[in-house]
C-alpha cells in the first residue's frame, strides 16, 4: 500500500476514535463543561494536559528548528518544559486549593477587583485566540499535503472535528479526546525515532542512540560536528558565546510564560484534590518530556542523514523524496557554478540547497527508508497535536467569554442552563473565528506567540505567585505591576519586530535580548512594581487574607469546590 | 492551629528554596552559563553543557516534580491537612 492509502487510513481510524470519545463524554452541566467535572484522574488528566500542551510547533517544526540551530535549540528544550516544575510547586496546588474555574476567577477575587479581573480575562483571550489561529493553519497544512485537499478544505475538515467534539463535551469531552490524542502524537513521533535511531546507531533507544557510536565506529555527535565544521557550519555542540544572555532570557520567558498560560493552568481545576494537582503536573511533564527529550535525537540523525544524502551528490541521482518535497516549494536547489552537484555549505553565495526546517519532522521517515506505514503515522500525529492544543485553547476563551465576562460581570443572575448555552454558543463562535482567522492568517500571527508568552510571563505568573506567596500584596499593587509587566513587554515587542511595524535594529537590542526574550525582564519589573506599590497602600481587606491563609493548605478541598458549584 | 500552619508553611518554602535552586542550577546554570565549561567533559558521546542543555535538564526536572510531591503528601500527613 502507498504512503497517501495509510495516510487516509490512519487519519481516518483516529477521527473516529476522537468523535466516539466525544459522544460517550458530552458534558451536562457548566462544571463538567468547564473542568471535567473536577473528577479527571490525575495520570489521564497529565496525558491531557500533554497533548493540550504540545502543539503542531512541538511535533513538527521543533526538531527541524533544533537540528539547523544545534546548542541553542536547548532554549525552547529547556524553556517549554521548566515552567512545569513551576507550575507543580508554585501554583497549581495552590489554585486547584482556590477551587474555581479560572485565572481571571483567581485574579478577581484575590484582588478583589472587577477591574482586575477584566484586565486578566483581555489577556486570556488575546493570549488564547493567537496560539489558536496557529493551530487551525497547521491542521490546514498537514491536510492539504497528505490528503491532496485544498488548504481552505483542509481548515474546514479541522473546525467540522474540533467543533463536534467541543461543543459537544466541553472540557469533559475534550480531556477525554486529548487522552487519545496523546496517545497518537507520541506513538506517531517515538516509532520513527526507534527505527533511525536503530538503523544508525544499534541503540533503540534514540536519547542514548544520540549519544552512541555510530555505525562507523564515531560518535554521532563527533562525526556531526565535523561534517557541519567541513561545509563552514558552526560545530553542532558548539557554544555561541555572544548568544548566551539572549538565550538565558529567552529560555526564561518561556518558562515563565508556560506558568502563566491560562490553557495550562486551567488543566489543573479539573482534578480531585490539591495532592492529585501536584502529581498531574509531573505526570504531565513526564509525557511531554518523552518527546522533548526524543525531538534533539531526531534534530541529530535528520541533520546527518540529510547531509550525508545531499552534500555533493548528483543531482540526476537524488531519492524520490527529494523531488516530492521540491514539488511543494520547501526544498529548492539552484545549480549556481552549474556542476550538477548539490553544494550544501555554510556560504549563502556558494550553497544551493534550501530547507525549509518545518519538513524536517515530516520528511524523516522517507529520508531514512521507512516503512509506507510509518509516514501515515506521523500525518495522523501531527494533525493529534494540532487538534488537541485547538480544543484546548477553544475552551479557555468559551469560558472566558460565558463565565468570566458574562456570569460574573454582565448577567450575575444567568440560570445554570443559560450559562451552559452561553459556552456552548460561544465555543461555536471561538471554533468559527479561529477557523476563518486560519484561512486568512493575519501575516502577525506567526510573531505573535513570542507577545502571547511575553505576556503571560509579564502578567499572569507574577501576579497568581504574589498572590499565593504574600499575604500582603493588595489590589493597587498587582494591579500596577501587571499594567507595567505587560506594557513594558508589549511596547518592546511591537517596536523591535518588524513585522509588526516596529523600527527597532537587532544592534539596538538591551544587553542583545531578543523580543523573544523580554518577557523575563517584564515580569522582573512586575515583581518590582507590584511589591513597592503594595506596600505604600493599604493592606488587603481580612477575608482576602483569610482566602490567602486558606489555598495555602490542601484540605477541605473538596468542600470548597462543592459550595461554588 | 495558630502555630501549626506556620510551621507547616516554613517547612513547604524550605523545600521550594532547595528544589528550585536544582532546577536553576541544571537547567541556567549548567545548561546555559557554564555550558562552555562543561563542554570539556564528556559523558558517553555527548559534551556536558550540550548533554544538559538538551536532554539532562528535562530528566531533572521531571525527578524535581516527583520529589516535591512525596514530600508534601509527606508533610501534609504529619501535620494533619492531608485530604481523604
Amino acid at each position: 500500500m502507498s504512503a497517501q492509502t495509510w495516510t487516509y487510513i490512519l487519519v481516518g481510524i483516529t477521527f473516529l476514535i476522537y468523535i466516539i470519545i466525544a459522544i460517550i463524554t458530552r458534558a451536562g452541566s457548566t462544571k463538567e463543561f468547564y473542568v471535567a467535572g473536577g473528577g479527571v484522574n490525575p495520570i489521564a488528566n497529565g496525558m491531557a494536559t500533554a497533548a493540550d500542551w504540545m502543539s503542531a510547533a512541538s511535533f513538527l517544526s521543533m526538531s527541524g528548528l533544533i537540528a539547523f540551530m544545534g546548542y541553542s535549540g536547548g532554549q525552547y528544550l529547556m524553556g517549554w518544559t521548566g515552567g512545569y516544575v513551576l507550575l507543580a510547586l508554585l501554583l497549581a496546588p495552590y489554585l486547584r486549593k482556590f477551587g474555581k474555574f479560572t485565572v481571571p476567577d483567581f485574579i478577581g477575587e484575590r484582588y478583589y477587583s472587577k477591574n482586575a479581573r477584566l484586565i486578566a480575562l483581555i489577556c486570556a483571550l488575546f493570549i488564547s485566540f493567537t496560539y489558536v489561529v496557529g493551530q487551525m493553519k497547521g491542521v490546514g497544512v498537514a491536510f492539504a499535503r497528505f490528503l491532496n485537499v485544498p488548504f481552505d478544505t483542509g481548515v474546514l475538515i479541522g473546525i467540522g472535528i474540533v467543533f463536534f467534539y467541543a461543543v459537544l463535551g466541553g472540557m469533559k469531552g475534550i480531556t477525554y479526546t486529548q487522552v487519545a490524542q496523546f496517545c497518537v502524537l507520541i506513538f506517531a513521533f517515538t516509532v520513527p525515532a526507534i527505527f533511525i535511531s536503530l538503523q544508525m546507531t544499534g541503540n533503540p533507544v534514540p536519547q542514548l542512540g544520540l549519544g552512541s557510536r555510530g555505525t562507523d565506529g564515531v560518535y554521532l555527535l563527533e562525526r556531526l560536528n565535523q561534517l557541519s565544521v567541513d561545509l563552514g557550519f558552526d560545530a553542532y555542540t558548539s557554544i555561541d558565546r555572544s548568544n548566551l544572555i539572549n538565550m538565558f532570557f529567552i529560555t526564561g520567558a518561556l518558562m515563565f510564560g508556560t506558568a502563566g498560560l491560562p490553557h495550562v493552568i486551567v488543566r489543573f481545576f479539573t482534578v480531585p484534590r490539591v495532592k492529585d494537582a501536584r502529581i498531574s503536573a509531573g505526570w504531565a511533564l513526564l509525557f511531554i518530556a518523552i518527546l522533548y527529550t526524543t525531538a534533539p535525537a531526531v534534530a541529530v540523525f535528520a541533520r546527518t542523514n540529510i547531509i550525508d544524502t545531499l552534500s555533493n551528490s548528483s543531482y540526476a541521482t537524488v531519492p524520490q523524496w527529494f523531488t516530492n518535497w521540491e514539488n511543494t516549494g520547501l526544498l529548492s536547489f539552484e545549480d549556481k557554478n552549474n556542476d550538477g552537484k548539490i553544494q550544501y555549505v555554510a556560504d549563502e553565495n556558494i550553497n544551493e540547497l534550501t530547507i525549509d526546517r518545518d519538513i524536517i519532522v515530516l520528511a524523516n521517515p522517507e529520508i531514512a527508508n521507512l516503512p509506507a506505514w510509518v509516514i501515515g503515522l506521523v500525518v495522523a500525529g501531527g494533525l493529534a497535536a494540532a487538534l488537541s492544543t485547538a480544543a484546548g485553547l477553544l475552551l479557555v476563551i468559551s469560558t472566558s467569554i460565558s463565565h468570566d465576562l458574562l456570569k460574573n460581570y454582565l448577567k450575575p443572575d444567568i440560570s445554570e442552563k443559560g450559562e451552559l448555552l452561553a459556552a456552548r454558543v460561544s465555543i461555536a463562535v471561538a471554533v468559527v473565528a479561529a477557523g476563518l482567522a486560519g484561512l486568512n492568517p493575519p501575516g502577525f500571527v506567526a510573531q505573535v506567540v513570542a507577545l502571547a508568552f511575553g505576556l503571560a510571563a509579564s502578567s499572569f505568573f507574577p501576579a497568581i505567585i504574589l498572590g499565593i506567596f504574600d499575604k500582603r500584596m493588595n489590589r493597587e499593587g498587582a494591579m500596577s505591576g501587571m499594567i507595567i509587566g505587560i506594557l513594558f513587554t508589549a511596547s518592546y515587542i511591537i517596536y523591535f519586530k518588524p513585522q509588526l511595524g516596529g523600527p527597532g535594529l537587532p544592534e539596538n537590542f538591551w544587553w542583545g535580548i531578543s523580543p523573544e526574550g523580554i518577557g523575563t525582564l517584564g515580569m522582573i519589573f512586575n515583581f518590582i512594581i507590584a511589591l513597592i506599590v503594595s506596600r505604600l497602600t493599604e493592606a488587603p481587606p481580612k477575608e482576602v487574607m483569610e482566602l490567602t491563609e486558606r489555598i495555602r493548605t490542601p484540605r477541605g478541598s473538596q468542600v470548597s469546590s462543592v459550595q461554588t458549584h | 492551629m495558630n502555630k501549626k500552619p506556620t510551621t507547616y508553611w516554613r517547612t513547604n518554602l524550605k523545600y521550594l528554596a532547595i528544589l528550585l535552586t536544582i532546577w536553576f542550577v541544571v537547567s541556567f546554570l549548567f545548561g546555559i552559563i557554564l555550558a562552555e565549561t562543561l563542554n570539556q567533559y564528556q559523558i558517553g558521546g555527548f559534551p556536558l553543557g550540550f548533554w544538559f542543555a538538551h536532554q539532562g535538564s528535562i530528566y531533572a526536572f521531571v525527578i524535581l516534580i516527583f520529589v516535591y510531591v512525596y514530600l508534601m503528601n509527606k508533610l501534609d500527613k504529619k501535620f494533619n491537612v492531608d485530604e481523604v
